[in-house]
């Protein structure tokens, strides 16, 4: 939903034998490489899975959440939810609250996003003791 | 590709079992404070994790603070219970623990752009300054080939010759009214 158009597709290894021309899609005229293209929902599956594990260890997390900041859009509100939890997991509040202050930022200039994002993220928050940075004061200088 | 803004300065001393100790030597760093005593290189060991405070990564490899006070690790055991139990003060605190800025002052505005325009000014007034100078004392005297009344019987002696008759010059010159067409 907040994806830009061109993501990096997430191909494994495919074999040519499958590959399609370019030009057989009458509406995708893109002419992307030959390996199948990920859905936004495989895309959030997976991150979620990724954050969900049990016994995620800070390394991860860390990893994680800069290569999600690292793509060319919002993770979407299931993602940080499973990413919160496993900061309550590994018993890291200030990353928790960094996380959110990174998602506003990604918004960038749609102002709107981070406001949708915490109303979505309302229910963990208040379960896990989350504050948001705006309440701790730190999105002002 | 590592933007250095404010390192983590560690002591290198006491490092057992490494034997090729790798040092990177950094040059000063902004601080003011350190402008004005003697200039020391500040050894980083860069072979190790190191804090920066960047927008596209959130969770840098290690948290900012290396020594915690006793309160510090009493409010850390703290964090291992219910966060909803931590004050606000205590929420703050574990933040700053953990990171140096906030995303708010790494995106705080900064005043370059008056150093950077006012550079661009300067420089360009002392180009300006030059090429006065240059035109004072290096231009020769102006030919007299410039002069008004040179250029107008320059002209007449062009149209007298007619240069270019058929598509330039003479033929744009009406020699019946002795004006231009």
């Amino acid at each position: 939903m907040f994806r830009a158009v061109f993501r990096l597709s997430a191909t494994g290894a495919r074999s040519l034998a499958r590959s399609r021309p370019c030009y057989s899609a009458p509406l995708a005229s893109r002419c992307y490489s030959h390996g199948k293209v990920e859905t936004d929902e495989e895309f959030d599956a997976r991150w979620v899975t990724y954050f969900s594990k049990p016994d995620i260890d800070a390394w991860e997390l860390r990893k994680g959440m800069n290569t999600l900041i690292g793509y060319d859009l919002v993770p979407e509100a299931k993602i940080l939810d499973s990413a919160l939890r496993a900061c309550r997991r590994l018993n890291d509040l200030a990353s928790a609250i960094r996380i959110l202050e990174a998602v506003k930022d990604k918004a960038g200039p749609h102002k709107d996003i981070y406001p949708y994002l915490i109303q979505e993220l309302k229910p963990t928050l208040s379960e896990l003791g989350i504050s948001t940075p705006e309440e701790l004061g730190i999105d002002k200088l | 590709m590592i933007l250095v803004s404010k390192m983590m300065l560690r002591l290198t001393a006491g490092r057992v079992g490494s034997l090729v100790a790798r040092r990177a030597t950094v040059a000063l760093t902004t601080n003011s404070a350190r402008m004005a005593s003697h200039e020391v290189a500040q050894t980083v060991d860069m072979s190790q994790p190191m804090y920066v405070d960047r927008l596209d990564t959130p969770l840098p490899d290690k948290p900012y603070t290396d020594v915690l006070t006793a309160a510090d690790k009493s409010l850390k055991q703290k964090e291992k219970g219910p966060w909803s139990q931590l004050t606000q003060e205590e929420k703050l605190a574990l933040y700053r623990l953990a990171f140096h800025q906030t995303y708010s002052e790494m995106k705080r505005p900064s005043a370059e752009w008056k150093t950077v325009l006012g550079g661009m000014f300067i420089f360009m007034g002392f180009t300006g300054l030059l090429v006065w100078w240059q035109t004072a004392y290096v231009y020769p005297a102006r030919p007299r080939t410039f002069d008004e009344e040179w250029q107008a019987k320059q002209l007449q002696r062009m149209l007298d010759m007619k240069v270019n008759p058929i598509e330039g010059f003479s033929a744009k010159w009406d020699y019946e009214k002795g004006q231009w067409k």
